[in-house]
């Protein structure tokens, strides 16, 4: 195969297109400062693929596929399974179903400074969730299932809002959770959403 | 030449931009007043939503669209001189629009498509609504083939010669105009009108939120380029002085145009349908389209301390103080620049994966777009409109000093309206409810900030009307006076006598924005017809 013509003619492109940058007037105190920009913007993105790559932060982007429209049928987000669960392993698994216009159960207890991951899924349109002041934060898109892992460091009483519009009932839609001192939080002995009481 | 014609098709395009824009904002004052709960007389959330989703739309598409066309129209006519290609056709565009605009109005005023301007589906609004947001960019898009069909005529008639700065930037926001159009096209085309229409049963939301947020990115370069564009070829010599570098404003317009467009990710950071790596990828990009902003900010401020400087100032910040404040281009670029730098702050905040989950959908996002577009960007629009509207009506401005008044109310409305909106999102308060009902102490701690912006926007809705009344009372006062001064370009310190292909023609750069397109949401898009997805049926809100 002849590589070498169009080696040549890309080298050619290529030294044409770098005389013509350098013919170009850029003035230096402007060259220096578009120095600077790129040097600002570098280190912006710097941080975040490394945060993204070495320290895993990263926004739920699990691309895992549900039916919405039969959640009702679904094992895993069966009545029975919402709420907390932890296996043999320790691990903490939130099952929680958006619909208008609530998120279920009503209520839930979760320990703090403990790894907790959410699964969120919706029974209708498209919603968001977000507990104020912390990064529990995500889309819930009917279709998918939206996977969260994170951490609340402070205990206390956080009202879990909507935060998409999803319909004239929107400023309706909020639940509520409970962030317990690790110490003083029990794991539910089966599954949470049975006892009547969590879910006036 | 005689350019009443043009002149005429620049005004109609100016006064439905305005005209819309003094609407929406009094729709903003009471849904500041509605949702902070203080007269409980207003409470009622159909009409909030109503009022939003009609209020999006008239600022985000009828203001813009028709601002964008007109002052498109009078760019093009005035830096080629030569008149409009085509007018019947242009006059098509502006009636088409103009149609589609009424037939969305219908439905949106009567609470049938209370689907916010950025449509949300599964929920499903009135198939008019749909059909007329269709018409309007169709109606654009007449103007594009217009813009880009006398730039090429340009070019082939005066070979070789650079294209006159202000026309190449309009030509590269028409490109880009296109691009960025064609993913709510194929949302509304082949996803929205079907299903209200009944002829489809199910979508897939997370492809339309992927389709939606290839719009979503570059619109707001859409809306943003006519206020570089006066950075760029008005201010300077406003101010006295000459346009810092022809060059980098031509690379600005380029990188701002091919950038917009492969970021749109960053509207779906807390998305579960797309998958990480794409979301970083865009991510990157959007640190990217910063740098024609920072290189912009750069051109601008020098420019205007040459200007300064030549009209006498000394020091390392006296230029600042002999610049002519009065004059409402220049006291318009200096507050447009304040309120971008806050709101390019904030910006940078939502860019940030880590530091976005906190604001996501939170009062914080409003706040950052109600700065950067209504503050940056249409004072910037006012500051154009004073300066075409005595050459258009061939009349002199009405009152100067009320002009500089209504640009200064803007800044500060804005100011107190969107600080408060800002520190709400802070404080956990969702975006786009219509009452505080939440039963939790976080709530209490809402109300002052919410009082504030009921304040702000007060101030704004004056400023509006002197706004209007001030271009009115130009055009239909009966003065006798008549004004004959023509539009001035800015001179560039060092005057371009020719330049690279690339610098000067679109051709190459659509194909780099096709590159980086298929590179960006090829996959992202495709990834819905290989996976096995569950699609929503319509719901009714």
């Amino acid at each position: 195969m002849q590589t070498e013509p169009l080696k040549a003619k890309c080298g050619q492109v290529f030294r044409n297109f770098y005389a013509q940058v350098q013919a170009i007037h850029i003035d230096q105190l402007e060259l220096k400062w578009i120095t600077i920009s790129m040097l600002v913007i570098a280190l912006f993105v710097g941080v975040i693929t490394i945060d993204a790559f070495f320290h895993g932060v990263n926004p739920p982007s699990k691309v895992e596929t549900i039916d919405s429209a039969s959640l009702h049928l679904n094992k895993e987000f069966a009545e029975d399974n919402l709420g907390v669960q932890v296996d043999d392993k320790g691990v903490i698994t939130i099952r929680m179903v958006a619909g208008r216009y609530s998120f279920f159960p009503k209520h839930i207890d979760v320990p703090a400074e403990t790894s907790l991951t959410f699964r969120w899924v919706s029974m209708d349109v498209l919603h968001g969730v977000h507990i104020p002041m912390t990064n529990m934060s995500t889309m819930i898109v009917p279709g998918y299932v939206a996977e969260i892992t994170t951490t609340f460091p402070k205990p206390g009483e956080y009202p879990v809002l909507c935060n998409e519009y999803c319909g004239l009932g929107h400023n309706h839609m909020w639940s509520n959770i409970s962030v317990i001192a690790k110490e003083d939080w029990k794991a539910p002995v089966k599954s949470p959403a049975k006892g009547g009481s969590n879910n006036e | 030449m005689n350019d009443a014609e043009e002149r005429k098709l620049a005004l109609s395009h100016l006064w439905v931009a305005f005209i819309a824009f003094i609407v929406a904002c009094f729709m903003g004052e009471y849904q500041v007043l509605e949702r902070s709960g203080f007269i409980p007389a207003l409470d009622s959330p159909s009409a909030y939503f109503a009022s939003v989703s009609t209020h999006g739309v008239l600022m985000a598409y009828v203001l813009t669209t028709f601002f964008i066309m007109g002052f498109g129209y009078y760019i093009a006519t005035t830096s080629l001189k030569q008149p409009v290609w085509n007018k019947p056709l242009a006059w098509g565009g502006f009636w088409l629009a103009l149609i589609g605009v009424v037939l969305a109005a219908i439905p949106l005023l009567t609470g049938k498509a209370s689907v916010l301007y950025t449509f949300y589906p599964p929920v499903v609004a009135h198939a008019a609504f749909y059909i007329g947001a269709t018409l309007l960019v169709v109606g654009s898009w007449v103007w594009c083939v217009i813009m880009l069909v006398m730039f090429v005529q340009w070019k082939k008639a005066n070979t070789g010669q650079p294209v006159p700065l202000a026309m190449f930037a309009t030509t590269m926001n028409a490109l880009l105009w296109l691009w960025t159009s064609a993913g709510v096209a194929l949302e509304v085309l082949f996803q929205l009108i079907p299903l209200s229409l009944g002829w489809i049963d199910t979508l897939d939301p997370g492809l339309s939120r992927t389709l939606f947020a290839w719009t979503l990115h570059p619109i707001v370069y859409f809306w943003l380029i006519p206020a570089y564009i006066a950075f760029y070829v008005f201010v300077p010599k406003q101010a006295g002085g000459f346009l810092f570098s022809d060059e980098m404003a031509r690379l600005a317009f380029i990188v701002l145009a091919v950038f917009a467009l492969p970021i749109g990710f960053h509207h779906l950071y807390m998305d579960p349908e797309q998958a990480k790596g794409w979301k970083l990828l865009h991510g990157i990009g959007t640190f990217v389209v910063t740098l024609p902003t920072l290189v912009t900010g750069f051109t601008v401020i020098a420019s205007l301390e040459i200007a300064g400087r030549l009209r006498g100032g000394k020091g390392l910040f006296g230029w600042i103080g002999s610049l002519p404040w009065t004059n409402t281009m220049v006291l318009s670029v200096i507050l447009s620049l304040l309120m971008l730098i806050f709101g390019g702050f904030g910006g940078v905040v939502n860019a940030s994966y880590a530091m976005n989950g906190m604001i996501h959908n939170t009062a914080w996002v409003p706040g950052h777009f109600h700065l950067i577009f209504a503050g940056t960007t249409v004072i910037m629009y006012f500051a154009i409109a004073y300066y075409l509207w005595p050459m258009l009506v061939k009349k002199p401005l009405f009152s100067s000093s009320m002009a500089l008044l209504q640009l200064w109310t803007w800044f500060i409305g804005m100011s107190i309206l969107t600080t408060p909106w800002h520190v709400l999102g802070l404080l956990g308060q969702p975006r786009r409810i219509s009452t505080v009902v939440y039963n939790s102490l976080l709530t209490l701690a809402w109300k002052p900030y919410e009082f504030m912006m009921i304040f702000g926007g007060l101030i704004l809705l004056g400023s509006a009307c002197l706004f209007i009344y001030n271009l009115a009372k130009t055009q239909f006062n009966a003065s006798t006076e008549v004004f004959d001064g023509e539009i001035e370009f800015a001179e560039p310190i060092h005057a371009v006598t020719s330049l690279p292909e690339w610098l000067n023609d679109f051709k190459i750069w659509n194909k780099v924005i096709a590159v980086l397109m298929a590179i960006s949401f090829g996959y992202p898009i495709l990834q819905f017809f290989i996976m096995d997805t569950y699609e929503s049926s319509s719901w009714g809100f």
